[in-house]
């Protein structure tokens, strides 16, 4: 058994078809605690000792979040800037994560094919998550293979995003009963539905 | 009592035009009230009014102002200034009398007339100089200081010399007092020193009522020592449960009769224990200084203060016997010059030991350099005492009232010719004793406590007045330092430091109070910005129009928390009912400010017709925008976390998909 802690972030979730389904199903799952940072703290005043405590409580922290400019929603970069503290996070003595491991679960509006050296964003989804890696790394918490569902804006609703949602769900229930390996993503690896859903029929 | 009107309203009419016109000239009211007295002094001999009596009664102005600088003074500033009080004040009454006395006797003088009028001669006039010097803003300067502490210490001087005259007394001048009487006639050139020594026979020091007068010294230290007790006690222990009693009767004159009674009482007191009323008074006075109700004290004295010091003026003024002075022109104003001189020089020597620097040693050389008020005093009790013949005190009281008469001449010297040559020195010594920023927060309840709270919590000073107080206890019981006073009082916002004041956050209650303060301060003291309570709509309009730089409606924003609550709990979303509230009150505060400028306040609303236009195109815009619209974020301004349509989307695509190889 692994304890969960998903932080959810997203500014305008009453346009959201694909994260907001996915933070309703996997807020319902027991055992996980699941955390709307916008809903918490409306107003960016973050409670850091609160979420600190929280971060040791924990083994394994999801964000999940809308691909905004290539980078978290604001909200959750504050909660970065705030809360991973020099000598809680990393630095001298700031090795309260360790061994922790940081997974994260993006939706981005681009297909899959946009994301590679070809396509028009000119760069893997794995090199613009390279902030968020090292943030893990220098926490020396662990970085499985993100969870991203691309063309999330065009997506059909019935076959595609429920085909994400469906994974999500998994992937949480299994890491929290211990049933998936949470191994180091390597190169540009990523996990999709698919990889889950597979998994699952196992 | 139509004598009495028309006295008053000869004074009254003197003041009220010449001190304008003096001060308008830069000469200060002080000589104002000095020339208003000479003019009228024709006028008031025609009347047979006697012009010494009066003075006698305006002295009180003296013990009045005395009380007003002690509550000034915190005990521990005066403790601090013991060695200037004991030094400077010791040196200059002991130097001046020795040398005053040594002309005198080189004038032909026995040395114990000689003696007198050194000691008559070497006091200084309170009224004048520190009248002066709050009027010219140099109290606190390091000569103003000076000044004071040897004001103070002179008027602590003329106790022990009270006693000490009556020893000097000449055999011959007893033979012939009792042979002259006493002021019988009521003008004329005699009737000064002689109404003067026999209203000060009954009067100051007088056998008729007395708690010491025949008691053993042993007796009278005793009940002398009890009465300086019972004042500093009082003050400590009896002002506050007496002034929350007044306040019950929620009567605003009844805090001035109590402040009067409370002075006079005390000078009452002193008088009876053979003690200076107005050393009294500036006892009671420094115990009060720490006290809450120090500027409502302050506010309800000053007034009569400043008159009373006015006819003080004008009867010095008036006094001035012209028929003696022309007779002896030359000698007079000779030893009158002469007189001024000396003074200065013994200042000036005192100035140099204690170190005064720069403009600092000239103000107090030149501002200590007359004759005082209780010159006249002591001139009338040495003739009642047979030390000093009429004759002769009647021409040291001339060469009193003159050299208080050129006294403001010498304050202008100082500013026009000695000051602007120290003008950096003078520049420094103020930054050192500036106050610090001050905000002054009028109305301490559920609005202006808050307020409070807040700038204190980060660091800033501030001077609460608040009129309620049951209310004043319970921020006592927590340690807030407060002062009990009515805000809208233009006399308490000024003794609150207005002037110098950063910021006044205006957070009492009521329209009509709220309209009076701001508009008084922004009148008077364009300068200070003002943060206003609004209570409506209608409200911010009418601040707006007196030039409040802020203008915050009480309820406005604990209204808009209300609402943005109220989505919450409706199921909205946390994040967009905070969007939805900022989007609500800063779409409010444009309509108000756009409405503030088209509103007119001599105009009423129903007949303003650009309000009335603006009102319904500005109600249109927004009608269509967000009225009964639920989703906030259909806002043209708030597209922020729209995503892009699906016809932008594909012509991205499509664009992106152009450019590829």
């Amino acid at each position: 058994m692994a304890k969960l802690i998903v932080y959810y972030a997203h500014p305008g979730q009453t346009f959201s078809r694909a994260n907001r389904a996915m933070a309703r199903r996997a807020s319902d799952i027991e055992g996980i605690t699941f955390v709307d940072l916008y809903a918490e703290y409306p107003r960016h005043d973050i409670d850091v000792h609160k979420e600190q405590a929280r971060l040791l409580e924990h083994d394994v922290i999801v964000f999940q979040f809308p691909l905004y400019w290539y980078s978290t929603p604001s909200l959750l970069k504050e909660w970065q800037d705030l809360v991973l503290q020099h000598g809680f996070a990393y630095g001298h003595s700031g090795d309260k994560l360790a061994g922790k491991a940081l997974l994260l679960a993006i939706t981005a509006g681009g297909s899959d094919e946009a994301y590679t050296q070809d396509g028009y964003q000119q760069h893997t989804m794995r090199t613009f998550l390279t902030p968020l890696e090292q943030t893990a790394g220098l926490c020396q918490m662990r970085f499985p293979p993100p969870y991203v569902l691309f063309g999330a804006l065009k997506a059909d609703e019935a076959t595609e995003l429920a085909h994400h949602i469906d994974g999500y769900v998994e992937l949480l229930t299994r890491i929290r009963d211990g049933k998936f390996e949470l191994k180091d993503a390597t190169a540009d690896q990523l996990t999709s539905a698919s990889d889950i859903l597979s998994l699952s029929k196992d | 009592m139509t004598d009495f009107l028309l006295l008053a309203f000869v004074f009254l009419v003197a003041g009220v035009v010449a001190v304008p016109i003096a001060s308008r000239l830069g000469l200060g009211s002080v000589l104002g009230y000095l020339i208003a007295g000479i003019v009228i002094s024709p006028l008031l001999a025609t009347l047979g009014v006697d012009v010494i009596s009066i003075q006698h009664f305006a002295e009180f102005g003296v013990v009045m102002m005395l009380f007003l600088v002690g509550l000034e003074l915190e005990p521990r500033m005066l403790w601090n200034m013991r060695a200037k009080l004991l030094g400077l004040g010791g040196l200059q009454v002991g130097g001046t009398t020795v040398l005053v006395m040594g002309v005198a006797m080189m004038l032909g003088q026995p040395w114990t007339i000689s003696l007198a009028i050194g000691l008559v001669l070497a006091l200084s006039s309170t009224a004048i100089v520190l009248q002066t010097l709050n009027e010219k803003g140099l109290m606190r300067s390091n000569g103003g200081q000076s000044s004071f502490s040897v004001l103070l210490f002179q008027d602590i001087a003329v106790i022990p010399m009270l006693a000490f005259i009556p020893l000097l007394a000449m055999p011959e001048l007893m033979d012939l007092a009792t042979d002259a009487g006493h002021g019988t006639s009521v003008h004329g050139a005699d009737a000064h020193g002689g109404s003067h020594a026999s209203d000060h026979g009954t009067g100051d020091h007088g056998a008729s009522l007395s708690l010491v007068d025949g008691l053993p010294g042993w007796q009278a230290a005793l009940i002398t020592i009890g009465a300086i007790g019972a004042v500093i006690l009082g003050g400590v222990y009896l002002t506050r449960p007496l002034f929350r009693f007044i306040a019950m009767a929620g009567l605003r004159e009844l805090f001035v009769a109590a402040a009067l009674m409370f002075v006079i009482g005390i000078a009452l007191l002193m008088t009876l224990v053979g003690l200076s009323p107005a050393l009294g008074t500036f006892l009671a006075g420094v115990v009060l200084a720490n006290s809450e109700y120090r500027h409502e004290l302050e506010s309800d004295i000053d007034p009569f203060r400043g008159l009373l010091l006015g006819l003080f003026f004008i009867t010095v003024g008036a006094a001035i016997d012209f028929e003696l002075l022309l007779g002896n022109l030359a000698s007079i104003l000779c030893m009158t010059f002469g007189l001024i001189a000396l003074k200065s020089l013994v200042l000036l020597a005192l100035a140099w030991v204690f170190q005064l620097q720069g403009a600092d040693k000239w103000l107090f050389g030149l501002g200590l350099a007359q004759a005082g008020e209780f010159g006249f005093v002591l001139l009338s009790f040495t003739v009642a005492n047979d030390v000093i013949p009429q004759n002769l005190a009647d021409q040291l009281l001339l060469i009193v009232a003159l050299s208080m008469l050129l006294t403001p001449g010498l304050f202008i010297l100082y500013e026009k010719v000695i000051a602007p040559r120290f003008v950096k020195t003078q520049e420094r010594d103020a930054d050192e004793i500036d106050e610090v920023g001050e905000v002054i927060i009028a109305g301490h309840g559920r609005f202006g406590g808050i307020v409070n709270r807040m700038l204190r919590a980060t660091g800033y000073a501030t001077t609460v007045v608040d009129y309620n107080a049951s209310h004043l206890d319970m921020l006592r019981s927590f340690g807030f330092k407060v002062f009990f006073g009515d805000a809208t009082r233009p006399d308490l916002i000024h003794a609150a430091g207005i002037e110098k004041a950063k910021l006044l956050i205006v957070a009492i209650d009521g329209k009509e109070q709220i309209n009076a303060l701001v508009h008084y301060v922004r009148e008077n003291y364009p300068h200070v910005p003002v943060i206003a309570r609004a209570v409506d709509r209608q409200h911010v309009y009418d601040l707006f129009a007196m030039g409040c730089v802020e203008i915050i409606r009480e309820t406005f924003d604990s209204s808009v928390r209300t609402g943005r609550s109220a989505l919450e709990r409706l199921g909205m979303h946390p994040f967009d009912a905070e969007l939805a509230a900022r989007k609500f009150a800063e779409d409010d505060r444009h309509i108000l400010k756009e409405m503030a400028l088209v509103h007119d306040p001599k105009i009423p609303i129903s007949q303003n017709t650009a309000y009335i236009e603006k009102s319904k195109t500005l109600m249109k815009e927004r009608e269509e925008q967000i009225f009964g619209k639920r989703d906030v974020f259909d806002l043209s301004t708030d597209r922020g976390w729209h995503p892009p349509s699906e016809e932008d989307l594909d012509a991205i695509l499509a664009d992106h998909e152009a450019k590829a190889p």
